[in-house]
């Protein structure tokens, strides 16, 4: 499982890669707190239970993200660890973190959505899975 | 971008030609230098925008355009209900109605920075700011639903402000049309305890300089004076619009083939201005813009009460507020004749000329003042409409600087310590709960907010009329 942020014009986008789609849901959710703070700073227990179901992978993946953005603005959390599991277009999953410590990890900007630009749900030639889109802050 | 793939029209305008499934030609407003430096997307979004169903006259680019959602930042256009025109989500962004208000001191600069450490500190103390932060005012639904309906009349009801400040802000303060029933349940939560608080990001709070005179009728008009102080509060409908944003986004994506609508990318998600959807969002949109309006119009009470501290007696009278990020039911006159028109500005600005019926009666002579935000330590500015700016751009102008660089990229390159203290040298007091934060909205990271105010200048879409300077800044 790998994530990284990349480079948008005015906003930034979010990519996750992993051996399975869910696998690659979850690093693009890591990808998606390391926009607000260091994720290897956020710890806890506090749980989220998230669930989603969408016509096609893409949008599955932004209701996925949206829900963890609706899940830190309205709790004040951030999350480092996810675990996912998709079928047939149906997503569950548990989000664990901690609420917001401002000293402590120094957030950046808050997300205000996941867009449409540059989304992407692919099965890789090498077997992997991608996922990503950018996100507006 | 490629300058061959454009039609030179003048100096500031740039035309994208008509072809294929265009419906419109597309025109950007601004000099080479700009026009270069754009992103060639911008030029790809402006063509998408212009084969939408309904879109008249031109889809337009203001000069601080760049690569946005489906429409580009900087993007203006104008959309016929009764020729099948369309509604977008994304033609507004998630930020619905973020704009700029600019309140008036009547203090010197001398005045202010005899108490500047301790003012930051007490502005920052009182404003909410920054990932996380709450406001201390909690709405029950009925209230949240008046304050959806209401805009900043409903924020002056309560106590947060005065009459007189409705008229000194677009559509006196309150969008009619606000359908707080199509607002969901999930963006009513997010704002729940959002309302008074400044957001993140490009969001600020900044006490500032007027440091030069350009247009001294319309400086008088407006009531600026050299050397004395400003406040300008940038920030938007937070949570709740963020949210309205994200339903229908997703909702008009899934509907768009139901309407036949072949879209260019699926991020021009869109509706039918006449269709149940459409319907359903411009309500939705126009509540999101009242919140903005009754948000920013509790910050200006905050930072009032907070003045006072320090300057009992003034009052800090409202100059203006502009929204950015809107879609706006205007008559407009094309090919003179009248016509009722959806107008979407996204990263742009409302910039009526002289004699618009819709300004307040002291502005009327000289334009609709436009205000540009700046970025921590550049300058910010105040135009005011040109006059003929109605047929140029649907009476529009550009919003800011826009960004020269990614946010990965400032924080590898600056140091939000180092910024906060060079700042501080200069004179400019940062007050922000976030270094990284700081980092990522370095004033370098944005394009010179100048070149861009000239070409709106030059263009004919906004006059100069002051530029400012900051002393404070509270940063989200």
């Amino acid at each position: 499982m790998k994530w990284e942020t990349f480079e948008h014009d005015a906003d930034v986008g979010v990519r996750g890669l992993g051996a399975t789609k869910a696998e690659a849901f979850a690093a693009c959710a890591m990808a998606l707190t390391a926009v607000i703070t260091d994720p290897t700073k956020v710890g806890g227990f506090e749980a989220a239970r998230i669930e989603c179901a969408a016509p096609d992978d893409e949008l599955l993946l932004l209701d996925w993200l949206n829900a963890l953005i609706y899940e830190m603005a309205t709790r004040k959390l951030l999350f480092s660890r996810f675990t996912v599991s998709i079928e047939h277009h149906r997503l569950t999953a548990t989000a664990w973190g901690e609420p917001i410590d401002v000293a402590r990890h120094q957030p950046a900007a808050e997300i205000k959505g996941a867009s449409f630009c540059e989304l992407k749900v692919e099965h890789l030639p090498d077997g992997q899975w991608l996922a990503q889109c950018v996100v507006d802050v | 971008m490629e300058l061959k793939s454009l039609i030179q029209r003048s100096e500031f305008a740039w035309e994208v030609p008509q072809t294929g499934a265009m419906r419109v030609p597309g025109i950007l407003f601004a000099d080479r230098a700009l026009v270069e430096a754009m992103d060639e997307k911008v030029r790809e979004q402006v063509i998408n925008v212009a084969k939408l169903p309904g879109i008249v006259a031109a889809s337009y680019a203001m000069p601080d355009a760049h690569w946005g959602y489906g429409f580009p930042i900087g993007g203006v256009a104008a959309f016929d209900p009764d020729a099948g025109g369309v509604i977008s989500a994304g033609g507004v962004g998630f930020d619905i109605s973020c704009g700029v208000r600019c309140l008036l001191t009547g203090l010197t600069v001398g005045e202010v920075e005899a108490v500047g450490h301790e003012l930051a500190d007490r502005l920052f103390a009182k404003i909410p700011a920054g990932v996380g932060s709450t406001g201390a005012i909690r709405l029950s639904a009925a209230e949240m639903d008046a304050m959806l309906e209401g805009g900043a009349r409903w924020a002056v009801e309560r106590g947060w402000g005065r009459g007189e400040d409705l008229f000194r802000i677009e559509e006196d303060g309150c969008v009619a049309g606000a359908d707080p029933a199509a607002v969901s349940a999930q963006a009513k939560q997010r704002q729940r305890d959002e309302m008074g608080t400044l957001g993140s990001g490009n969001h600020y709070l900044e006490v500032q300089r007027v440091v030069e005179i350009f247009d001294h009728e319309a400086a008088v008009a407006f009531g600026l004076k050299q050397d004395e102080v400003v406040v300008s509060i940038h920030c938007g409908s937070r949570g709740l619009g963020h949210q309205i944003g994200t339903d229908y986004l997703r909702e008009m994506a899934i509907a768009a083939p139901g309407f036949a609508l072949a879209l260019p990318d699926r991020e021009l998600a869109c509706a039918p201005l006449s269709s149940p959807l459409g319907k359903r969002y411009l309500g939705a949109m126009r509540a999101g813009i009242n919140c903005a309006l009754a948000n920013r119009q509790i910050l200006t009470h905050l930072t009032r009460e907070v003045f006072g501290e320090f300057f009992p007696g003034h009052d800090l009278p409202l100059l203006y507020d502009v929204s950015h990020n809107t879609c706006k039911e205007e008559i407009h006159t094309v090919a003179g004749e009248k016509r009722r028109l959806f107008v979407h500005r996204k990263g742009a600005t409302r910039a009526f000329g002289p004699g618009h019926p819709e300004l307040p009666p002291e502005y009327r002579a000289v334009g609709q003042p436009v205000l540009i935000g700046g970025s921590m330590g550049t300058a910010s500015w105040v135009l005011a409409g040109a006059a003929g700016t109605e047929e140029r751009a649907f009476g529009s102008a550009c919003h800011g600087a826009g960004r020269a660089m990614s946010r990965n990229e400032a924080t590898r390159r600056f140091s939000g310590r180092k910024i906060v203290a060079e700042l501080a040298a200069r004179g400019v007091l940062i007050r922000s709960p976030s270094l990284r934060g700081v980092a990522e909205e370095a004033p370098f990271a944005y394009k010179d907010v100048g070149s861009v105010v000239e070409a709106a200048h030059r263009a004919g879409l906004a006059r100069k009329v002051a530029r400012l300077a900051p002393l404070v800044c509270v940063k989200g």
